[in-house]
């Protein structure tokens, strides 16, 4: 995200709220992201007026009503494709595109990759339920194969999508992910997301609890939460269950490890580099179903992240070196053209 | 289009002679046969035809002679026709690759119906064409592309050599062996063959500014700029196009030389323009107008992609260009430019515009500024890329879900696209509403004279910003809330820019509350906000100049209702009937929706109208609707502009059953 300045004294969290009563279900996950993002927007007290969300279609689209910021909550799967336009006009404003599994993976998956390949500056964050919510219970394109939905009484015949596989071959320049039970870690990932210039994907873990209640439970409830999730930090050794297990990188292939058994020790764990281009590409596949016997932890964290240049700096330099060498748009001399002639 | 028409429609043939002989340098000529004289006449106006393999550089040879012409001080009308394939299989039909000039010393309003000059580079270019040559028209023919294959390619059964067998009897044939000579001029350059036969355009190029009696200086300075980085095919180039020109002088077949001496155009100064120029140029000049950042977002289609390409010429005018991963990327992010504040445009044609719908429906309930433009091309779904058609009208009017009345606009010819352009600037911004303007293939590619006016003369245009305010201190109810869709006397709500103080609001696809935005699902609101959005857009047709006719009586037998394109076919027509004392008028419209409001009345005084159109009838159908009138159709659906004898021959039918 575009720079950040701190203005004194920093507004209150309520001041970010909208007078508009909030309508998602009771126990969606929706409200604790709510939550963790009006906290990150007073932590930062940028002005109101210079925050623009954008989002698409879906329970999660109706994010922006809720913020007393601009937003505009538009059509199904195009918040990309809307929220470019307006940062290449707008480059010091703080944009923010909410969408969910359906919004930007099924209608809108063209606009997704194309925004993670030019490198718009704003941050998506993707709630993603494996779920249409909105539609009462269809399965999505991040359902797992088989499930029970009702368009698929007898199982989804789909393959998902890896989101953050398919953000990594998009060439996303941040990849992140955490969950809506951990508010703890997801404000963490909001700020580093808000921090990065470029587009940030930040794809959270959001229980549907009417539609596709515990889909993610394996990796929120206390009980399983240690055996199943990975928290990776840069710089740091991928360890996991409460510090007995760990990844070890065996070639190319992450192998778990049991530390507490003696298999390996912490120093020959897999050491997380965010900056690792290559690496990166085996994190994203870190995707097991966690129903599968010796499934690898699913990891939670920042990914990746490069320092590419953003679309609009690219645009905005163009733009300055027309005007240097041809001098300030002349419209007279535009509407002259190059060869005219005269009558009379 | 607003010229005098005085001239004596009879041609007049003025011998000169004889010429003053002027020797031109032939630095490629081995021998130098002592010139003829040659005699000129004049003509009033010409219409050429140039064709050929879609490869052969037919469209740069006729822009280059239409520039010639237009600079010389012709009024000039053009129309390229090129196939959809790029490089189509080389000597057949499918690949014929045309360009029609006409070029006169009275006004023209149209490539002409049928030409006086056709210049075929094949086979293909002539079996395709010959039917559009005037009898005893003028034929020349690249004897090198009627060789056994090249006959054989485009359909001419064995042995039968049009350029021998005395079927063009009819016709003044001359025919040359462009591929030799040009060969010839360029013996003494490095150049590969393959290259060599690429300057064969030149050649023609410089033998009919011989023709024509024209200089080759304007020609030259393309060339130059052209190929600045390429001074080996500079050389060759001019050489090439200087051989040409002295091959008329030298020849001994060619004896004659015309004349088109400067149209009588109303002062001032003129530039040659096409209508996607005249869009693009439209554009920036509203958005400098209106004191707005042009962005434009556009995903390349024929025949609209033109218009990107001139919009990201012009950077420097702040005009920022996205080229979108598709149609809908391409309004989608110029809807986030106009909410951004910027003017948000995005251009493309029938197919890309059914894309765009949805989209078009969230910019009309959002109620920002948005220009789209469809230069129509031949339909339904991929149709007819590269032919023109006016058959999106109904599109533009109502493709859309629920009731989404958008202004709906019409471009008439190649100046106008300007003209429109800038009132679809000025509607989008002072309205607050997306705006649709049709234009169409024909007068997308094609050119014509423009008196181009100067910046200061343009309307203003001014957007209805909301006013920034200072926060206040006190409880959210002591704040007197800003309302986004609170409207003023004309229906305009707010523009209130994310950036702007105090002024936070959400906006949204979803049914609001009337005034504050909020989503509602009210059943009383949604009839009301159906009914605001539609009485704002019915406001616009009070900012019109009275509707006022192209030309005729203002009561009589008949009434010509035109839009778009046909514009000047039918001006031609009806000026020629007006004179042999026919009661005809004729209207053009150009705003589609909302009606000019004095149209009801103006067809209530006329016997008969009909209504000219490329394709089934769809203004007839709604003049019908709208004013109960019985409306005839003239229609043509072919992908191909009207000629102005079908036009005339229609009005004749309904005034002479």
């Amino acid at each position: 995200m575009s720079t950040i300045q701190p203005t004194a004294p920093a507004p209150k969290k309520l001041d970010y709220t909208s007078d508009q009563q909030v309508r998602w279900c009771p126990g969606c996950g929706d409200y604790s992201i709510l939550k963790q993002v009006e906290s990150v927007l007073a932590q930062h007290g940028r002005p109101k007026e210079e925050i623009v969300f954008i989002s698409g279609i879906g329970c999660s689209s109706r994010f922006p009503y809720y913020l007393d910021t601009y937003g505009m909550h538009s059509i199904h799967g195009r918040a990309p494709a809307i929220a470019s336009g307006m940062r290449s006009v707008q480059p010091d404003l703080s944009v923010w595109v909410i969408t969910g599994d359906g919004d930007s993976l099924s209608i809108g998956g063209n606009h997704l990759i194309h925004l993670l390949r030019r490198n718009v500056d704003l941050n998506v964050l993707l709630f993603n339920n494996e779920i249409y919510g909105l539609t009462k219970g269809q399965y999505s394109p991040t359902s797992p194969e088989g499930v029970i939905s009702k368009s698929s009484p007898m199982g989804s015949t789909d393959h998902p999508f890896n989101p953050l596989a398919l953000c990594k071959g998009a060439d996303a320049t941040f990849i992140a992910r955490s969950m809506d039970r951990d508010p703890k870690h997801l404000r963490e990932m909001l700020l580093r997301a808000d921090a990065h210039r470029g587009t940030s994907i930040l794809e959270i873990y959001q229980n549907c609890n009417v539609f596709n209640d515990g889909a993610f439970e394996v990796f929120t409830e206390k009980a399983s939460k240690a055996a199943h999730t990975l928290f990776v930090e840069h710089g740091k050794p991928m360890l996991f269950g409460n510090g007995t297990k760990g990844i070890k990188l065996d070639g190319m292939t992450p192998v778990v490890v049991d530390l507490a058994a003696g298999e390996a020790s912490v120093e020959d764990l897999w050491v997380h580099d965010e900056r690792d281009l290559f690496k990166a590409s085996i994190l994203v596949r870190l995707f097991d179903d966690p129903r599968k016997t010796d499934a690898l932890p699913r990891p939670f964290g920042v990914f990746y992240v490069n320092e590419r240049q953003t679309h609009e700096t690219k645009m905005n330099a163009q733009m300055a070196l027309a005007k240097q060498k041809k001098g300030d748009g002349d419209l007279d001399a535009l509407l002259r053209g190059e060869n005219v002639w005269t009558i009379g | 289009m607003e010229r005098v028409c005085n001239a004596d429609p009879t041609l007049t043939n003025i011998i000169y002679g004889p010429f003053p002989l002027r020797v031109p340098s032939r630095p490629n000529m081995e021998t130098i046969p002592t010139p003829r004289p040659k005699t000129v006449e004049a003509r009033e106006k010409v219409v050429i035809l140039f064709a050929g393999d879609s490869g052969d550089g037919i469209q740069l040879t006729g822009a280059q002679f239409t520039e010639s012409n237009a600079l010389f001080g012709n009024d000039v009308s053009t129309f390229p026709n090129y196939p959809a394939e790029i490089r189509a299989p080389q000597g057949t039909l499918a690949g014929v690759s045309g360009y029609q000039l006409h070029f006169g010393s009275v006004d023209v309003f149209t490539p002409g119906d049928t030409c006086d000059v056709l210049v075929v580079m094949n086979a293909a270019a002539l079996k395709a064409n010959i039917g559009k040559l005037k009898h005893g028209g003028i034929i020349i023919a690249n004897s090198d592309g009627f060789d056994a294959k090249n006959l054989r390619l485009s359909g001419y059964p064995d042995m039968e050599n049009p350029l021998t067998d005395g079927s063009l009897d009819n016709y003044v044939l001359q025919t040359v062996d462009v591929t030799k000579l040009t060969r010839n001029a360029l013996e003494d350059t490095t150049l590969g063959m393959k290259e060599k036969d690429r300057s064969k355009n030149m050649f023609v190029l410089g033998f009919i500014n011989w023709m024509y009696s024209r200089k080759l200086d304007r020609t030259r300075e393309f060339l130059k700029a052209k190929f600045k980085s390429k001074p080996e095919l500079l050389e060759a180039n001019m050489k090439v196009l200087q051989a040409g020109y002295n091959y008329g002088d030298t020849s001994e077949t060619f004896t004659t030389r015309y004349e088109v001496k400067p149209a009588p155009m109303p002062k001032g100064t003129y530039r040659n323009i096409t209508g996607n120029q005249g869009i693009a140029i439209g554009l920036i000049a509203g958005a400098q107008k209106a004191g707005l950042e042009l962005f434009y977002g556009s995903y390349p289609i024929t025949p609209a992609s033109d218009i990107l390409h001139e919009l990201s010429r012009n950077k420097h005018f702040g005009v920022k260009t996205f080229q979108a991963e598709d149609e809908i990327a391409a309004i989608c992010s110029s809807i986030g430019a106009s909410y951004g504040g910027a003017l948000g445009t995005t251009a493309s044609s029938g197919p890309g515009i059914a894309l765009k719908g949805e989209a078009l429906g969230l910019a009309f309930m959002l109620e920002l500024p948005l220009v789209v433009v469809n230069v129509q091309r031949g339909g339904p779904s991929t149709g007819l890329p590269t032919k023109t058609e006016q058959a999106d009208l109904w599109q533009a009017l109502f493709g859309r879900n629920g009731e989404a009345p958008i202004p709906v606009l019409a471009a008439s010819s190649p100046t106008d696209c300007f003209e429109m352009a800038f009132e679809a600037v000025k509607l989008a911004v002072e309205h607050m509403t997306p705006v649709i303007l049709l234009s169409d293939g024909y007068i997308a590619n094609g050119a014509e004279p423009w008196r181009f006016p100067e910046a200061k003369d343009l309307r203003p245009i001014v957007p209805p910003y909301a006013k920034p305010r200072e926060a206040v201190e006190g409880s959210p109810d002591e704040v007197e809330k800003f309302l986004p869709y609170a409207r003023d006397e004309r229906g305009v709500r707010p523009w209130a820019v994310p950036g702007m103080k105090g002024l936070q609001h959400r906006i949204g696809g979803i049914e609001k509350e009337d005034k504050t935005g909020n989503i509602s699902y009210d059943p009383q609101n949604h009839e009301l906000m159906v009914k605001l959005r539609a009485e704002k857009v019915q406001c616009i047709a009070d900012t019109y100049r009275p509707i006022r006719l192209d030309s005729g009586p203002e009561s009589g037998d008949l009434l010509i209702v035109g839009w778009g394109s046909t514009y000047g076919a039918i001006r031609t027509a009806v000026v020629e009937l007006q004179k042999e004392g026919y009661s005809v008028a004729h209207v053009h419209l150009r705003h589609m929706f909302p009606f000019n409001k004095g149209l009801g009345g103006m067809l209530k005084r006329y016997g008969k109208v009909l209504v000219p159109e490329m394709n089934s009838g769809q203004l007839r159908q709604l003049l019908r609707a709208e004013y109960l009138v019985d409306a005839q159709g003239l229609n043509k659906v072919q992908g191909m502009p009207f000629a102005s004898e079908e036009i005339r021959a229609g009005v004749l039918k309904l005034l002479k059953p």
